[in-house]
């Protein structure tokens, strides 16, 4: 007598590996991508935000020289690094902690849950999504300010390598620390709550919107401990005259402390994700 | 000699919610190419017990095993080879109904072709609106479209047919023969029991989360609860009569007089059977409790 189990007898695993999960995730992507620009609100509120600042601070302050007698800036130029770094926290960790809660809440993650979709593609489509839609709106930010503002852009390419790889290194920082921040509010309603005032008040002490130069020492160092400090910094670096370099923090750009401080932060919300991470909270 | 291992065994299963039931020693087996329909009325622990098989929820006690695996430990491999219809879903929706079919058909090994599924839940004028767009039952075929689309061998259906209308439904039906004739084994769960009647091989009824019957859907019951019912109204009222040979009583009737008022021969159908037995557990329950 043979007892066949259905497990082993009909079931070829079908490519578990790698391969399967990135051609999966890069599928993701396309769906992400598309879906982010059909749904209205997240393009104006996390896509749009950075220029609109931009053009408010660049309109209300276009009288107002932010840089010295011999080496005049506009508000546009000064603003520009702090804007580009705020589009990386909203592209990232602000659109993902409230997308992915809200996906927790009308039940997509259930539905993605029974299928085979490996966990890791579901990762590389929304990294996939904040990298597509933060290159965009970085784009769309300078250019506004270049075009619209006259701002002036670096020629040297070190400062575009700097972008590149601030750029890169920042985004999949934000959009992980995204994923982990995610698990945080109960309910896809109270996501918003959560998460839009802990990145307000994080861009408030970051020098998005204030100079951060103007914060007292201690502020700027508890803002320290965040990566969005560091980001901005990293763009500053890439924009602003080379005579800023001493209104830092330890009046330096400090780029291996930009490096060593948002790449600590990605591997914490590794960490988080790879621990707490759950399609569905079962028996909710 | 060759027996193969039932597609889904459910042995004493129990799922407690606080000090609540929700499921209290339930077994059933469903066999390879086998539709099982669950029936119950509201609350009374389907869906748990559903999800407790796709392996969305854990359990208290008891064994259970899909397709040889339990559903607690069940892996990618073992997800491919289910098809999923919940209860309820309710996603943003802002991709078109081939978009989101061809990309989760991506999911599978085997995927069925997205234009005959679109095809088969009757949505082909619809495939290029979004998902939001769609009205309540179009979304719900939308539902069950996913369900199908990589060819599982065991699909879940918890009430696949919600807010469907009558054509659609019988398109449903049509669907869910053509997937049986494939040999796909199906869990069903239902409030309309003309469909399960249609569609089901055997059923089982559950009740306050106990299984209060379970078997073949032309059997379920037991015989008593099949037997043909004479009604009739007369000077005296109505009456109503069980009798395995209704036509002798008709004659009985006639020969006794004048055409019967209101004369019906009633065959109990699986609602009425089901009925029957819902409300016999309940009153069992009552006696019970007041003791
Ligand atoms: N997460 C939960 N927490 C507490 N109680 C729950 C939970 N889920 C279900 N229940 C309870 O378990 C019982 C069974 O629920 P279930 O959803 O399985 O019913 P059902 O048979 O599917 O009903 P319906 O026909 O309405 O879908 C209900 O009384 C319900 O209130
Ligand atoms: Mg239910």
């Amino acid at each position: 007598m043979s007892t066949t189990t259905p497990t082993a007898e009909t079931a070829p695993s079908f490519g578990l590996g790698i391969g399967r999960s990135v051609r999966l995730g890069f599928s993701r992507i396309k769906l992400e991508v598309r879906s982010y620009f059909r749904q209205g609100d997240s393009v104006f509120f996390t896509f749009l935000f950075p220029v609109v600042m931009l053009t408010i601070f660049a309109v209300a302050f276009s009288e107002q020289n932010f840089g010295t007698e011999e080496e005049p800036l506009t508000a546009a130029a000064f603003y520009l690094p702090g804007m580009i770094a705020a589009g990386l926290l909203l592209s990232g960790l602000q659109n993902m902690a409230i997308d992915i809660a809200m996906e927790r809440s009308d039940g997509t993650l259930k539905r993605l849950a029974g299928t085979p979709l490996p966990v890791m593609s579901y990762f590389i489509g929304k990294i996939g999504q904040v990298f597509t839609t933060g290159v965009l709106q970085a784009t769309l930010v300078i250019l506004v300010a270049s075009l619209a503002f006259d701002v002036e852009l670096p020629s040297e390419p070190s400062k575009w390598v700097t972008f590149a790889w601030v750029f890169v290194l920042g985004v999949t920082t934000s959009a992980v620390l995204g994923i982990a921040l995610s698990g945080l509010p109960r309910s896809g309603k109270s996501a918003t709550a959560v998460v839009i005032p802990v990145a307000l008040v994080l861009q408030f002490i970051s020098g998005v919107y204030l100079g951060f130069s103007m914060l007292p020492e201690w502020l700027q160092n508890f803002a320290s401990i965040f990566p969005l400090k560091w980001m901005a910094q990293g763009m500053r670096e890439v924009f602003l005259p080379a005579s800023f370099e001493v209104m830092e923090q330890s009046e330096s750009w400090n780029l291996p402390g930009v490096a060593i401080a948002t790449g600590l932060w990605l591997v914490i919300g590794l960490i988080v994700t790879r621990i707490t991470f759950r399609w569905i909270r079962k028996d909710s | 000699m060759n027996t193969t291992a039932p597609v889904v065994q459910v042995e004493n299963l129990r799922k407690t919610y606080g000090s609540f039931a929700a499921v209290d020693s339930v077994s059933f087996e469903i066999q390879r190419g086998e539709t099982f329909a669950l029936l119950g009325p509201n609350g009374a622990g389907k869906s748990t017990t559903i999800e407790i098989l796709e392996g969305y929820r854990d359990r208290t006690g008891g064994s259970v095993k899909v397709l040889g695996v339990d559903p607690g430990k069940g892996g990618l491999n073992w997800k491919a080879r289910l098809g999923i219809v919940l209860q309820s879903s309710g996603e943003s929706g802002n991709v078109s109904v081939r978009e989101q079919l061809t990309h989760f058909a991506g999911y599978y090994p085997n995927p069925r072709n997205v234009d005959e599924v679109i095809a088969s839940v009757g949505l082909e004028a619809k495939a290029g609106t979004l998902i939001r767009k769609l009205s309540g039952g179009q979304r719900r075929r939308v539902d069950v479209a996913l369900g199908i689309i990589g060819s599982p061998e065991l699909l879940f259906l918890d009430e696949p047919t919600t807010g469907f209308d009558p054509e659609a439904r019988q398109q449903f039906w049509q669907l869910i023969r053509s997937l049986k004739a494939d040999g796909t084994t199906i869990l069903l769960t239902t409030h309309y029991l003309d469909e399960a009647a249609q569609l089901g091989d055997r059923a089982g009824v559950i009740a306050g989360g106990k299984m209060i019957d379970i078997g073949a859907i032309d059997e379920i019951g037991g015989e008593e609860a099949r037997i043909p019912l004479v009604r009739w109204r007369d000077a005296n009222g109505k009456h109503e009569e069980r009798t395995h040979t209704p036509g002798a009583v008709v004659a009985s009737l006639m020969a006794a007089g004048a055409e019967p008022a209101g004369l019906e021969i009633v065959r109990p159908s699986l609602e009425d059977i089901y009925l029957q037995l819902v409300s016999d557990h309940a009153h069992a329950r009552e006696v019970e409790n007041a003791r």
